[in-house]
């Protein structure tokens, strides 16, 4: 059992009390909610006749079914439309702040929480959506819920948890140059499968971890989920702290001494015991990306898809449907593989730093003839100084399309959306069978900057050769 | 599609009825229920949409229909799954649209644990068999479709006729089924006073004065 860790030390102190059925309940600090998962629950209240308990402690903003088109209201879907109406008049009714459309601070519901500041060590995060583990980034233990957890939430500011076990991941060395956040956590779950995590929570740490940005350690801990982890964290250091320092929600004056002190505290120690430690070398890591239909059917840019030999038997029947869905051959090279559609964007990889890291394949080159690519930005502010830095531009020029932010493609909620079997070169985190709006569609998960050299050469191609050219 | 069966309520120590198998590994909640379907306010209409695309993408295929259109699982109320059932997104809808299509109980190798939740919080108990017994109890199902099969719950225990497979369900959703205190809002909202006192001593809900 795992002690001294900093998923104990945070458990501890946000429990309430053991439930009669062996659970315990845990204090939510901050509850994030957006328009798909929450209807239901502001009616499951309703029929009760409970209130929110903390309205305080809840944020909400539109993301999944926001056009990047026009957001005129009311949107062209009258089903969109009423799913944000709806959203809109729970937060009015409950006094629930709401950064909706064009406020400046609007987006994917994972971006917008970090960037206000709202998300900080220390906290226990929960929000109506399984990428909440985006925000263990900070040091905080953050985990998706379903609709009946958000009325919990919403009631009492708690919920009914089971203790999860500890695995630490260790990440010695250092990226290579074109090898990101996103090729790491691709090549974690390629390793320890879908289902590895089962059970877990991971511990990313070590030098590799030490070394990542506070928006590479978000892409990271985005994806733990992917992996099978509810929630995925790293200790908060200073690259924390400066990255919260001054932002609205953070404390500032004499609060940010006292902040910045307990946080430290919550690191998990020299003395701290896992349930299990798994060691990765990251100069090892190619880019990576998926050729099947789970996030854990990843390969190196300079691989081939892995035939049914090299393929563990109970993985086998995984692999024989991927490769009919796919239509990719065993033992083919991923590279080279033709793409329709380029989607830079998503709660993963919809940050300022993955548009820069695609901005720069993509600067000064075209994208190829029938190629459809768009960059949606995560939030308004990501949008906002990516538009500052010229990043705009440079895509328009380069033959992308430039979006409003919002979840878009990732799941298609939206009107963007794959038609009939086109595959897609995506910065997102699902390749599952129609996960991108059209039953089938085909998804090739890969770093932004890959996103960017699939565009600009019409097929998966090594995003290295681009950087170094 | 049993709609005229109640939804789960009060303590719940078997489902019976019969079964319906759904194999392969890693389904994940984007199959149980696509999501242009979440587009919606209320989760009533989602029982026929579950499985949707797997069940399109079968009806006109030699391997089809999908287990979901066979006329003699449309009663089914026991869904009998594989390894890792329910991965990848918290959408409640994917319970809500299997409970809602008629699923009372699902018994598979292993569930992704939002997807568990999600279904202990609707009163559906998901219970786990190890490889060989779940690929024996999918085989018996299939074999007899009509077949009846009771989950004793309480006991963690599959019967159908003459035959009876062992499974495994953890202490704590084991009570809270058999007492009835699934739904977990009526406790959560109990403890009131411990809630303020947990509040009260988190650093960042006082502003950090007191850390």
């Amino acid at each position: 059992m795992s002690s001294g860790t900093l998923y104990d030390k945070v458990w501890d102190l946000h429990q309430v009390a053991q439930l009669p059925g062996g659970a315990t309940q845990l204090f939510i600090g901050l509850h994030l909610i957006h328009e798909v998962t929450s209807p239901q629950a502001f009616a499951a209240l309703r029929d009760l006749g409970l209130s929110v308990r903390h309205p305080e402690r809840t944020v909400a903003t539109v993301d999944h079914i926001v056009p990047t088109t026009s957001q005129a209201r009311p949107f062209a879907d009258p089903l969109a439309e009423e799913m944000l109406a709806t959203l809109e008049a729970n937060c009015a009714e409950h006094g629930i702040t709401l950064h909706g459309i064009g406020s400046g601070r609007q987006g994917i519901v994972h971006v917008i929480a970090p960037e206000l500041g709202l998300t900080q060590p220390g906290m226990t995060v929960a929000c109506g959506d399984s990428h909440t583990s985006t925000h263990g980034a900070f040091g905080a233990i953050a985990f998706g819920i379903g609709t009946s957890q958000v009325r919990d939430v919403l009631a009492s500011q708690s919920l009914a948890m089971g203790k999860l076990k500890v695995r630490r991941i260790w990440v010695d060395g250092q990226l290579q140059n074109g090898v990101y956040a996103k090729d790491l956590v691709l090549h974690v779950i390629r390793t320890l499968g879908v289902k590895g995590g089962v059970g877990y929570a991971y511990e990313f740490a070590g030098p590799a971890i030490d070394a990542l940005s506070m928006e590479e350690r978000m892409t990271l801990c985005n994806m733990a989920i992917e992996g099978g982890a509810r929630c995925g964290y790293v200790n908060p250091d200073q690259v924390t702290f400066d990255y919260l320092k001054g932002r609205p929600f953070a404390p500032s004056g004499a609060a940010w001494d006292q902040a910045v002190a307990w946080w430290s505290s919550l690191a998990s120690g020299a003395d701290a015991v896992f349930d299990d430690e798994v060691r990765f070398d990251a100069a090892a890591i190619a880019p990576t990306i998926t050729w099947g239909i789970t996030p854990g059917q990843g390969i190196g840019v300079d691989e081939t898809v892995p035939t049914l030999e090299q393929t563990e038997p109970d993985e086998r029947p995984l692999a024989e449907e991927a490769y009919r869905y796919m239509d990719l051959q065993p033992g083919a090279p991923i590279a080279g593989t033709p793409v329709d559609v380029c989607f830079i964007g998503s709660c993963t990889n919809g940050r300022l730093s993955d548009l820069q890291a695609a901005a720069a394949v993509a600067k000064g080159r075209k994208v190829a003839p029938g190629i459809k690519a768009f960059v949606v930005p995560g939030s308004e502010q990501v949008a906002a100084a990516a538009e500052a830095a010229g990043l705009d531009k440079l895509f328009v020029e380069a033959g992308f399309e430039w979006r409003e932010p919002g979840c878009s493609m990732c799941l298609a909620m939206n009107p963007d959306r794959l038609e009939g079997r086109q595959i897609s070169a995506s910065s997102s985190n699902r390749n599952f069978k129609g996960r991108q709006g059209s039953a089938s569609g085909r998804t090739l998960l890969m770093s932004p900057a890959m996103v960017a050299a699939a565009a600009i050469h019409g097929r998966v191609s090594d995003v290295r050769t681009l950087l170094n050219a | 599609m049993t709609t005229a069966t109640p939804f789960p309520s009060g303590p719940i120590r078997s489902v019976s009825g019969t079964t319906v198998v759904v194999r392969g590994d890693d389904i994940d909640t984007d199959r149980i229920i696509p999501a242009r379907f979440l587009k919606c306010v209320t989760f009533d209409a989602l029982g026929p949409a579950a499985f949707a695309d797997d069940r399109a993408e079968l009806a006109g295929s030699s391997e089809g229909p999908h287990p979901f259109d066979r006329p003699e699982h449309r009663e089914a109320s026991i869904l009998l799954v594989n390894r890792n059932f329910g991965c990848g997104s918290s959408r409640e809808h994917a319970p809500q649209a299997l409970m809602r299509w008629g699923i009372r109980a699902v018994v598979g190798e292993s569930f992704a644990e939002i997807f568990y939740g999600n279904c202990l919080a609707l009163g559906i108990p998901c219970l786990t068999a190890d490889h060989t017994t779940m690929l024996a109890i999918q085989e018996a199902a299939e074999a007899d479709p009509a077949a009846a099969f009771q989950l004793d719950v309480a006991a963690a225990q599959l019967t159908s006729g003459a035959h009876s497979w062992g499974l495994t369900l953890a202490e704590g959703p084991r009570q809270m089924l058999s007492t009835g205190q699934w739904d977990a809002t009526g406790q959560l909202l109990a403890n009131s006073t411990a809630l303020a006192a947990t509040a009260a001593r988190l650093p960042y809900l006082s502003g950090f004065a007191a850390a």
